[in-house]
C-alpha cells in the first residue's frame, strides 16, 4: 500500500531487538519487578498521604474531649506530628519495613500485636477456600468443557453468569438465610472465634464464609478452565490422538490436562489477589475476626495506625499475587 | 463484515447492522428488560413509597401489620418504603461511574492504538499500574479519609473501571487503524478528534457494548457492596446495600428486611451480565471467535 508513512506502520517495522530468549525474558521479568516496586512505593505514599488528610485531631482523638490545648501540644510532640511531612513519611516508612507499625489509637496496644491473630486468622481462610478452590476448578472446567454444548455445560454456564453478576454479600447473606437462620437452622450465622484460638478448632464457623468463597472463586477459575480446555480438545494433536484411538481418559488425562493448566495458573494467582480484596466483605458479613473486618471496625473507629497497616498489608499482599500472575503469563508466552 | 449464519429464525427482515443482532438477541434482550426493570423500580420507588423511609413507625422488628405492608426494620422503619426508596441513589451513581470509567478507558484505550509509539507504551504502563491497585481497598482509604461523599464514591468507582476498559478498547482499535479508511482519514490531515469519533469508534461499538454492560454490573456490585460495609449512602437514608447490614441481625425475625433489598441487587447486576454475556456471544459468533 501506498500509506508506509503513517505512525503505526513506522512503529511496526523498528527493528528486531538483538538478544536471546532467556535474556530477553530476564529482561521483560526485571522491568516488571522494578515497576512492581514502583507501584508500591506509590501505594505507601497514597496511604500516607490520604490517612494524613483523614477528619479529626489524631491528638484530639487520643486524649478525649476534655484535653487542654497543651496537652494536645504535647502529645503532637510525641507523636512527631508537628515534623515535616516528608520526615513524618520517612519515618513511618523505616518503621513498616522493619515490623514497626505504631500503637493503635483505640486500644494503645502495639497494632503489630494485634493484627497477628488476625492475620492469621484470614490467611487460614484464605488458604483453606485456595486449596478448596483449584481442584474443584479443574474438576468443573473439565466437565464443562467434555460435555460442551450439552445441558451439563449449559446450566454450568447459566450458573456461572448468575454467580458472577452477584455480589459477594449478597451472596453470603442469602446463604445465611438459607443454612442459618430462616429455612435450615444447622450452621452458625456469625463465624466467631474467641481470641487464642485457632479458627480450625471451630469447623462449623468456617463452613459458611468458605462455601461463598469457594463457589466465588470456582465459578470465576473454572470458566477459564473450560475455555482452555476446549482450546486444547479442539487442537490437532488432540484430534490426531484420538484418531490414533487412544482412549478418552487417556487424552483427557496425559495430553490435554497438562496443557489446559499452563494458561490457568497466573489466573489462580490473580484469583488469590482478589479473595484477600474480597475477604473484607465475607469477614465483615460473618464477622469473622480477620484482617477485613478489623479494617471496617478501624475506619468507623479513625484508628489512623491500624489503617495503615492493613491497607498497606492488603494492598502489597494483592499486588505480589497479581505480580505473580504476571511474571508466571510470561513465561507461559515464552515456552 | 462477514456474516457467518443466516438470521435463525422469525420472518421478519434479517437485521441490518452487528449493533442490530446483538439487540435482538433473547440473551440480552431479556437482560436488556431485567435492568430496565430494575432501574424503573428504582427511579419511580420513591414516588410510591407508602411512608418516609426514616420514620420510625413501629416496634423493632415488627410484624406486618397496622399500615406495614412487609413489617418494621431493626428500626422499626418500614420496610416496603425502605425498599422503594433504596434503589435510586445506586441507580444513579453506577450509571455516572459507568459513564465515566467508560468514557476515560474508552479515550486512554483509542488514543493508545492511534498514537502508537512512546505514548502507547507510557498510556499502558499506567494502565497496568492502575490494574494493580486493589479498587476496594482504595476506595475504603479514600472514603476513610474524607468521609463518604457521593460524588467520590463514584470517581473512585469509575477509576476502578478505567483501567480495563483501556486494555480491551486498545486491543479492539489496533486493527481497526490498519483498516484502509482510517489510514486515508490520517493521510487527507482529518484531525485527530474527527479520525477517532468519526472512524475508529463506530467500528469498535460492539466490543463497548460488552464492555458497558460488564461495567454496568461491576458499578453496581463495587456501590452496593461498599454501602454493606457502611462506606457509602449513610444512615438514616436508605440504600439495599446498607439494608442488608442493617438488618442481617434480626435475619431470624425479619427475613425479608434483607433477602428483598440483596435480591433486588442481584436482580440488577445479573440483568447487566446477561446483556454483556450473551452481546460478546452475539459478537463471536459473527465474527468466528470463541465465546
Amino acid at each position: 500500500m501506498a500509506i508506509e508513512t503513517t505512525t503505526a506502520i513506522a512503529v511496526k517495522a523498528a527493528p528486531p531487538r538483538r538478544r536471546s530468549r532467556k535474556a530477553t525474558l530476564a529482561w521483560q521479568i526485571g522491568v516488571r519487578v522494578l515497576m512492581g516496586l514502583v507501584t508500591l512505593w506509590c501505594i505507601s505514599v497514597i496511604v500516607f498521604v490520604a490517612t494524613q488528610a483523614m477528619p479529626g485531631d489524631v491528638a484530639k482523638i487520643i486524649l478525649g474531649p476534655s484535653a487542654t490545648s497543651e496537652q494536645v501540644a504535647q502529645m503532637n510532640e510525641n507523636l512527631g506530628l508537628n515534623q515535616p511531612l516528608i520526615s513524618q513519611y520517612w519515618d513511618w516508612l523505616s518503621n513498616v519495613l522493619t515490623g514497626n507499625m505504631g500503637d493503635s489509637l483505640v486500644s494503645g496496644q502495639p497494632v503489630s500485636e494485634l493484627l497477628s491473630e488476625r492475620i492469621f486468622n484470614s490467611a487460614t481462610l484464605t488458604v483453606i477456600a485456595m486449596v478448596l478452590i483449584l481442584p474443584l476448578s479443574l474438576l468443573v472446567g473439565l466437565i464443562a468443557a467434555v460435555f460442551r454444548d450439552k445441558f451439563v455445560d449449559r446450566s454450568y454456564l447459566g450458573a456461572s453468569l448468575v454467580v458472577t453478576a452477584t455480589p459477594d454479600f449478597v451472596l453470603g447473606s442469602l446463604v445465611i438465610a438459607l443454612f442459618g437462620t430462616v429455612v435450615f437452622k444447622v450452621l452458625p450465622p456469625v463465624s466467631l472465634i474467641p481470641p487464642g484460638e485457632a479458627p480450625w478448632e471451630h469447623p462449623r464457623q468456617l463452613i459458611m464464609p468458605l462455601a461463598v468463597m469457594t463457589v466465588v472463586g470456582v465459578t470465576y477459575l473454572s470458566r477459564l478452565v473450560r475455555v482452555s480446555f476446549i482450546d486444547v480438545l479442539e487442537s490437532e494433536y488432540v484430534q490426531l490422538a484420538t484418531i490414533k484411538g487412544l482412549s478418552t481418559r487417556r487424552i483427557l488425562f496425559r495430553h490435554a490436562l497438562p496443557n489446559a493448566l499452563a494458561p490457568s495458573i497466573p489466573a489462580a494467582s490473580i484469583m488469590a489477589a482478589y479473595t484477600i480484596a474480597g475477604s473484607v466483605v465475607i469477614e465483615y458479613l460473618f464477622a469473622y475476626p480477620g484482617i477485613g473486618s478489623a479494617l471496617v471496625d478501624s475506619v468507623a473507629g479513625h484508628d489512623l495506625p491500624m489503617i495503615q497497616a492493613i491497607i498497606m498489608l492488603m494492598a502489597t499482599a494483592f499486588f505480589c499475587f497479581n505480580q505473580l500472575a504476571d511474571v508466571l503469563g510470561t513465561l507461559n508466552k515464552s515456552r | 463484515m462477514i456474516r457467518t449464519r443466516p438470521k435463525e429464525q422469525g420472518d421478519q427482515a434479517p437485521p441490518r447492522t452487528l449493533t442490530h443482532r446483538v439487540l435482538t438477541a433473547r440473551q440480552t434482550r431479556l437482560g436488556l428488560i431485567m435492568m430496565l426493570v430494575m432501574i424503573v423500580f428504582a427511579l419511580a420507588g420513591p414516588f410510591f413509597a407508602p411512608h418516609s423511609p426514616t420514620a420510625v413507625l413501629a416496634k423493632p422488628y415488627a410484624d406486618p401489620g397496622d399500615g406495614l405492608v412487609l413489617g418494621a426494620d431493626s428500626l422499626g422503619r418500614d420496610i416496603l418504603s425502605r425498599i422503594l426508596s433504596g434503589g435510586a441513589n445506586l441507580t444513579w451513581m453506577a450509571f455516572a461511574a459507568t459513564f465515566i470509567g467508560v468514557t476515560l478507558g474508552t479515550t486512554i484505550g483509542l488514543v493508545a492504538a492511534f498514537k502508537g509509539g512512546i505514548v502507547e507504551a507510557l498510556l499502558m504502563r499506567l494502565v497496568d499500574i492502575m490494574l494493580t491497585f486493589p479498587t476496594i481497598i482504595m476506595a475504603i482509604l479514600f472514603i476513610s479519609m474524607v468521609g463518604p461523599s457521593r460524588v467520590i464514591l463514584v470517581v473512585l468507582v469509575a477509576i476502578g473501571l478505567t483501567p480495563g476498559m483501556a486494555r480491551v478498547m486498545r486491543g479492539a482499535a489496533r486493527p481497526v487503524m490498519r483498516r484502509e479508511h482510517v489510514m486515508w482519514a490520517r493521510t487527507i490531515g482529518l484531525s485527530s478528534r474527527h479520525i477517532l469519533m468519526r472512524e475508529v469508534l463506530p467500528s469498535v461499538t460492539s466490543p463497548l457494548m460488552v464492555e458497558i454492560g460488564l461495567r454496568l454490573m461491576w458499578s453496581v456490585v463495587g456501590l452496593a457492596s461498599l454501602s454493606f460495609l457502611g462506606f457509602g449512602v449513610q444512615p438514616p437514608a436508605s440504600d439495599w446495600g446498607l439494608m442488608v447490614s442493617e438488618n442481617k441481625d434480626g435475619l431470624a425475625i425479619q427475613p425479608l428486611a434483607v433477602i428483598i433489598p440483596a435480591v433486588c441487587v442481584a436482580l440488577f447486576t445479573i440483568g447487566g451480565n446477561l446483556f454483556a454475556e450473551g452481546a460478546a456471544r452475539v459478537i463471536g459468533r459473527t465474527e468466528g471467535t470463541r465465546s
